[in-house]
């Protein structure tokens, strides 16, 4: 930075720093030409000042030199700025939707990117990110040229001995200036005035300010340590929040029809004689699978112990059996395997990606599964088992059995000897 | 604040002599007194008050249109499949081409050295930023559940959801953003002087201490001049290729889809003309009004005038261009959809549409060529006025003509709007205008600092004095001052009471 305004700096030797009188802080120079501002400026800079500055309504053409100005380093703040907005524009596209989030564990969930797929497009390719790189290193940049010339010209400052005075009033209108710091090396409180004088001014004033102890009022410090009392209870009500617990739901302020006004079963109200809110079937009705008398071929139990033989409706024949191999390899061969062993394409890619916390199907070729009556076999389709989802919905009951009797089938053929394979057959074998 | 300026044709160019930019022979303290009138005054002119009260009816207008809309949903408006774009995407495209003329000026201007753009960038730089508000409205609201337009941005949240990046929507959103972002922060730097003027000059407290505030304690230090200027240049050298990446962005919106009509490589270029040819319509019809309100003729002279409608010229007859050349290339591509499209523009349904807009677009501009339009503010104003019609009809006619009679013309479908629409077209004029009236009366409507600097008296060189060096990148060049111009002797100086 070469050179704030000294208008501004304090000073390193703040004379007087008792309350109450005024301090000479420098001395004002006015002239009504910007020629006139060059010629003085270019005089007080070869007397050897170094605290001064001149002041004028417009930038006037060459005062730099005159005043020995060198140029500023503002560009290179930009240019930084610059690189650092097209990297981070870069950046935040590859991030948000061509990075794997598996590979990066540990990065919260709420800032984890990941791939992105939309119709067919490459996750990353650089003509389709350039907009947002563009905009990103414009916008970044533009912030750091104004918020860096702020910085450099020490601003917003807003007490300025200067800015008291009537006569600066016109810097900004039509008047020019040239103001010498008494924190100058080279002031001298009677030969500077004398210098200054022979510079042909319009008028001179000297600068003076009332020192004060530099500490804010009392009251204003009482009104902003509230203010920020005030603003910090939100952020602390929110905090409160996420860790404690309530009974009330969640307070929404745009509902997005998630809570809807509606009975909950068991609910009482008013509105019916009975005081319930959910209406009993009128007599007479039945409901879904209430006609379903038969637990065997239901439920795969006889006496409320899993049956260990087919239902009689059930006829096992090649045609039944290849209708179990059908479905088997539609609803059970993705986790299971075609051959029963445990080892289908869902089970083959978790190991693959060595998803924690998986649960591998259970080999059906597995003694305890052999073992298991075909009733458990049933109720396992039917309702799922620890962690296998239930199918069913999705499987009729004469296509469980069929299941049943194909995934027996399967484990007869993987556990088969030689006297199992019909006499005229063996002889392929070989 | 009369309007009993009186005005000086400095259109006349004399071969060797450049016009004086700013007439009625002002001196600095002058020209502050001029430029600062506006604001200083106890009042503003009573058509000051019919205006604002208008704008602010209008404003209300928007304000309820988009109240009901959000309690409504979409269905409000006449949007109907196929056409689920309409007058939101239109009034869209429309508003941010008008702020391109202000980021013309103030920036692209500046780069050119064209001295005269001084005495009316402040003001079109505003246009700017309030039109860049009005075009943020639109697909801020058209999203239907607008309480989640945030989803705009990325920003962090619990569901890890993220923009797609490789969508023209959301370039948009960062194009649009840096925008208005940019505009506003090179509007509030140059004007950091100027309200360091006003500061100094403020008789009541409050005014003191509010433009004070705002001023950042400015006192027009070298120092900070030589910084300033920089910070200055280098906002104008940013802010040119974004004003030109801003239309191309959102031409892509159109272009980057396979819609015919709008699946063209012409749209980026044809886009941005367009948006300066309307920019400077806009400016025109905001000057001429303000000029003569706020006694600013001697600053903003018939020669402003006569530029800006060159400029409208030039633009006006690049979009003509550009819409013989869609014609052209729908011909060329042999594209059976393309060429349909095309021709249901000029002849199918919404042939009203499209003639309008050429009329507006491509007939009225010419009038430009003769100087009579280019000097008497009523021509001006008239065909100006056909360009603001004719620059949203031409978004109107992009936008629904291709949407409403795609590929299956079993969907086809006519789109009218309902009052909703119209109502909130009519609003989005009401900020505009609330937001500009205001402007005009409480801020520096001229960049007085800039302005100064083309005054020729505050040349150093002017004045005898040997050391000034001759190189300088803003070097007012002393043969642009015409002395002759100023001690005119039709020139008349400004009548203030
Ligand atoms: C989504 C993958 C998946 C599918 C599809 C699937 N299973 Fe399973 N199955 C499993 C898993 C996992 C286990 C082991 C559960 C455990 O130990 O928590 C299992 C266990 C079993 C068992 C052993 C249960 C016991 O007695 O311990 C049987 C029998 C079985 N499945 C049969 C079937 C049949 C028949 C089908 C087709 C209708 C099928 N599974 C479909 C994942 C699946």
């Amino acid at each position: 930075m070469n050179g704030a305004s000294p208008a501004n700096a304090g000073g390193p030797q703040r004379p007087g720093t008792g309350r109450g009188g005024p301090v000479l802080r420098g001395l004002l120079v006015e002239f009504d030409s910007p020629g006139a501002l060059i010629t003085a400026a270019e005089r007080v800079r070869d007397a050897g000042y170094t605290r001064w500055d001149t002041h004028s309504p417009f930038p006037v053409h060459g005062i730099d030199a005159a005043m020995g100005i060198r140029p500023t380093r503002l560009p290179w703040i930009v240019l930084a700025l610059g690189v650092i907005g097209c990297i981070t524009g870069l950046a935040l596209q590859w991030w948000t939707n061509a990075a794997d989030a598996r590979h990066f564990p540990w990065v919260p969930v709420h800032l984890q990117g990941y791939t992105f797929h939309v119709s067919g497009k490459p996750l990353f390719s650089l003509p389709a990110n350039i907009p947002v790189i563009f905009e990103m290193t414009v916008l970044l940049a533009a912030l750091g040229a104004v918020v860096g010339m702020l910085a450099m010209n020490n601003l917003p400052l807003h007490h300025r001995p200067l800015l008291a005075l009537t006569r600066f009033k016109r810097a900004t209108c039509d008047r020019f200036f040239v103001y010498v710091d008494a924190a100058d090396p080279r002031f001298d409180p009677a030969g500077t005035p004398e210098f200054l004088a022979t510079l042909g001014a319009a008028a001179i004033e000297p600068v003076e300010e009332v020192v004060d102890s530099g500490r804010l009022p009392r009251g204003l410090t009482i009104a902003g340590l509230f203010i920020v009392c005030l603003a910090l209870l939100p952020p602390l009500l929110a905090a409160k929040a996420r860790v404690s617990k309530s009974e009330q739901p969640r307070f929404n302020i745009i509902a997005d029809m998630d809570n809807q006004e509606r009975f909950k079963a068991q609910q009482a109200h008013a509105l019916f004689a009975d005081g319930r809110a959910s209406r009993p079937p009128v007599a007479g009705t039945l409901a879904r699978g209430d006609l379903r008398g038969d637990p065997h071929f239901y439920e795969g139990r006889v006496a409320g112990e899993f049956a260990a033989t087919f239902p009689p409706q059930v006829q096992i024949t090649e045609g039944s059996i290849r209708r179990g191999q059908q479905r088997f390899n539609i609803y059970c061969a993705p986790c299971h395997g075609l051959g029963g062993a445990g080892d289908g394409i869902v089970a083959q890619r978790a190991l693959n990606l060595d998803t924690p916390g998986w649960v591998a199907p259970t080999s059906l070729l597995d003694p305890l599964v052999v073992e298991r009556p075909v009733g458990h076999l049933f109720n396992t389709i039917t309702n799922g088992i620890r962690t296998m989802p239930p199918y069913g919905d999705q499987i009729a009951e004469m296509d469980r059995w069929a299941i049943i009797a194909y995934v027996r089938t399967l484990e007869r053929s993987q556990n088969a000897r030689l006297e199992d394979v019909p006499a005229e057959l063996r002889s392929e074998l070989r | 604040m009369s309007s009993a300026v009186r005005e000086i044709d400095n259109t006349l160019d004399v071969p060797g002599q450049r016009a004086a930019l700013i007439t009625g022979g002002h001196d600095l303290g002058s020209l502050t007194d001029v430029a600062c009138a506006p604001w200083e005054a106890p009042r503003p002119p009573r058509a000051w008050y019919i205006a604002f009260g208008l704008s602010l009816a209008l404003l209300a207008v928007l304000g309820a249109m988009i109240g009901y809309l959000v309690l409504n949903g979409v269905g409000v408006w006449g949007l109907n499949n196929p056409t689920g774009w309409a007058f939101d995407i239109t009034n869209f495209v429309f508003w941010v081409g008008i702020g391109h003329a202000g980021t013309l000026i103030s920036a692209i201007l500046f780069l050119f050295r064209q001295k005269w753009r001084t005495s009316i960038n402040r003001f079109a730089e505003a246009m700017t930023i309030f039109a860049v508000v009005c075009a943020g409205v639109f697909p801020g609201i058209h999203v239907g559940r607008i309480w989640l337009a945030y989803w705009l941005a990325p920003l962090p949240n619990q569901m890890a959801m993220w923009p797609n990046f490789r969508s023209p929507l959301l370039w948009d959103v960062f194009a649009v953003g840096t925008y208005a972002t940019v505009s506003m922060l090179f509007w509030y730097v140059g004007m950091i002087p100027d309200l360091a003027t006003f500061r100094d000059r403020a008789r009541s407290k409050w005014k003191q201490v509010v433009y004070g505030l705002l001023a950042l304690g400015w006192t027009g230090s070298s120092r900070h001049w030589h910084r300033f200027e920089r910070a200055y240049l280098i906002l104008a050298a940013l802010a040119t290729p974004l004003v030109l990446s801003v239309h191309s962005v959102v031409s892509f919106d159109f272009a980057v889809s396979q819609l015919p009509g709008w699946h063209t490589t012409i749209f980026p270029p044809y886009f941005v003309a367009g948006a300066i040819f309307g920019g400077f319509a806009m400016v025109l019809t905001l000057a001429i009004p303000a000029r003569e309100l706020f006694g600013l003729k001697n600053i903003i002279t018939p020669r402003h005038l006569d530029n800006m409608c060159k400029i409208t010229l030039l633009t006006g007859s690049i979009v003509g261009y550009a819409y013989l050349l869609e014609f052209f290339t729908a011909w060329y591509s042999g594209n059976p959809y393309e060429s349909f499209v095309f021709k249901a523009r000029a002849l199918g349904p919404y042939a009203w549409a499209y003639w309008t807009m050429i009329g507006c677009n491509v007939v009225a501009p010419q009038l430009f060529w003769f100087k009579a339009f280019r000097t008497r503010v009523w021509l001006i104003l008239l065909v100006v006025m056909c360009v603001n019609i004719g620059m949203w009809f031409e978004r109107f006619v992009i936008i629904v003509t291709s949407l409403s009679q795609d590929f299956l013309p079993s969907s086809w479908d006519y789109f009218r709007p309902t009052w909703v629409d119209l109502l909130t077209l009519a609003g989005s004029f009401g900020l505009f205008f609330t937001l500009f009236l205001l402007f005009c009366r409480y801020l520096p409507m001229v960049a007085m600092a800039e302005v100064k600097t083309v005054l020729p008296l505050t040349d150093p060189r002017a004045h005898p004095h040997p050391h000034v060096p001759a190189t300088r990148a803003f070097d007012y060049n002393p043969d642009e001052f015409d002395p002759a111009a100023t001690s005119n002797p039709r020139d008349a100086r400004e009548e203030r009471p």
